[in-house]
């Protein structure tokens, strides 16, 4: 039997944490698909209740997708520990030999997986409804695809420290919600910039600058919410 | 060898138990009794570090719990009353899944183990069913095929025979014998008699 080494023997984990929760997420579709039609829905909602002003419309699109990406976010926030918690399983895991914190990245990137990147990539599609020209649609995917694991990973501290608490969907709101601030104006502004000749690259830079910050901080500061959670 | 000196466990502002001390060696199992409430389901969530004593210490091999941390985790294996077994999986899954979680290295785990455990436990037939359309005994069956599959020398386990049938108790006081034989060590609670062959502690939580 081949040994392996400790790195690799952790991205296996990492990876198996990973198929899991995708695996699930497929037994359990409605879950998923929630979140995505309500982000679809309150986008098109906007040029039906405002009119066809194109003028208008390509001045609030990025604002629009942007605050619609995070409602949706957060609307699949609760189900990221809720049900392993139910059924014991957050427990084995905080017992594993693996590190918590490992187990816990790989739940946020499936959790970006099943969110983030569809919305992502549904973003363009949304955004011809506010004749946002190609060049904007390919800064707003850009900026999606930065600004969304931004979204898992503050989303996962807040869903961390509300776990288990009555009435956790709106406490996770009311502690998510702030943080998600910089990244709704970065996000938006890059397709602002872009519009208005400024160059997105400034705003794109700052909102990675986000997503360093949050990958460094983030699964640390679940995994110690999460102990805490379970004693 | 674990040992825990004068461990005190609070609930509320309940003392549920204080100075509570015992030494577990190799090849002997902890009985652990008590009525309802007494704090057995609490001393068993802090042998496994899931919770910190109010006073007192765990000590694995000499060294307390909380400094080994993962270390000692890749020692224990904890089952509770929540048997993580995921109602959209099917048995195999579930198996091999919560193996992986665990720390168990992936190729070891691969299906053909699995489908072994899960047919020693008497799972013959439903290894592709999934959990949702397993009885609780079976469920808790799935739960216990990590004893199997993850080779861990200290058993922690609360109240295993909920749900099981006979055979299945058999069965089970076997898989505890032959890991007690090898050198294990179990703690456990339970409010039946469990036929062991091998040494068994008690102690009484009142």
């Amino acid at each position: 039997m081949a040994t392996t080494s400790p790195v690799a023997s952790l991205t296996a984990t990492l990876a198996a944490v990973i198929r899991r929760d995708l695996l699930l997420a497929m037994r359990r579709k409605s879950d998923v698909l929630t979140s995505l039609f309500f982000f679809v829905i309150v986008v098109s909602l906007f040029p039906l209740g405002i009119g066809p002003e194109m003028a208008t419309l390509r001045l609030i699109a990025p604002g629009v997708l942007w605050v619609a990406a995070l409602l949706a976010t957060m609307l699949s926030l609760p189900r990221l520990f809720a049900m392993d918690h139910a059924d014991g399983t957050l427990e084995q895991m905080a017992l594993s030999a693996v590190p918590l914190g490992v187990l816990v990245t790989g739940k946020i990137i499936a959790h970006w997986l099943l969110s983030g990147l569809p919305l992502a990539l549904l973003a363009p599609v949304l955004g011809v409804q506010f004749d946002l020209p190609a060049g904007a649609l390919a800064v707003l995917v850009a900026a999606l695809l930065i600004g969304t694991p931004v979204l898992s990973l503050i989303g996962a501290v807040g869903a961390g420290l509300t776990l288990g608490v009555r009435g956790g969907g709106v406490l996770v709101s009311l502690l998510v919600l702030p943080l998600y601030v910089p990244v709704l104006i970065f996000g938006a502004g890059a397709v602002e910039a872009h519009i208005s000749g400024l160059g997105a690259a400034a705003h794109l830079s700052l909102l990675a600058a986000c997503f360093a910050l949050a990958v460094f901080f983030a699964p640390w500061a679940t995994t110690v919410a999460l102990r805490i959670a379970l004693e | 060898m674990l040992e825990a000196s004068n461990l005190e466990c609070m609930r509320g502002d309940k003392t549920l138990f204080r100075g509570l001390s015992f030494r577990l060696d190799a090849g002997v199992c902890l009985m652990v009794q008590g009525a309802n409430g007494s704090g057995k389901t609490s001393l068993l969530r802090m042998l496994c570090g899931l919770s910190s004593p109010a006073g007192g210490e765990i000590r694995w091999n000499g060294a307390p719990i909380r400094k080994l941390a993962e270390d000692y985790r890749g020692e224990l294996l904890y089952c509770g009353h929540a048997g993580a077994v995921k109602d959209e999986l099917t048995a195999l899954e579930n198996a091999r899944i919560s193996a992986t979680l665990a720390g168990a290295p992936a190729n070891e785990v691969d299906d053909a183990a699995a489908l072994r455990a899960l047919r020693q436990l008497g799972l013959k037939g439903r290894e592709h069913l999934p959990a949702r359309a397993l009885s609780a005994g079976q469920k808790r069956r799935v739960a216990l095929t990590r004893l199997l599959l993850e080779k861990r020398r200290l058993w922690v386990l609360d109240e295993p025979l909920t749900a099981l049938d006979k055979a299945a108790v058999t069965n089970l006081c076997g898989l505890i014998d032959a890991h007690l034989a090898e050198g294990g060590m179990a703690v456990l609670t339970s409010h039946q008699d469990l036929p062991l062959a091998g040494r068994v502690d008690h102690l009484r939580l009142d």
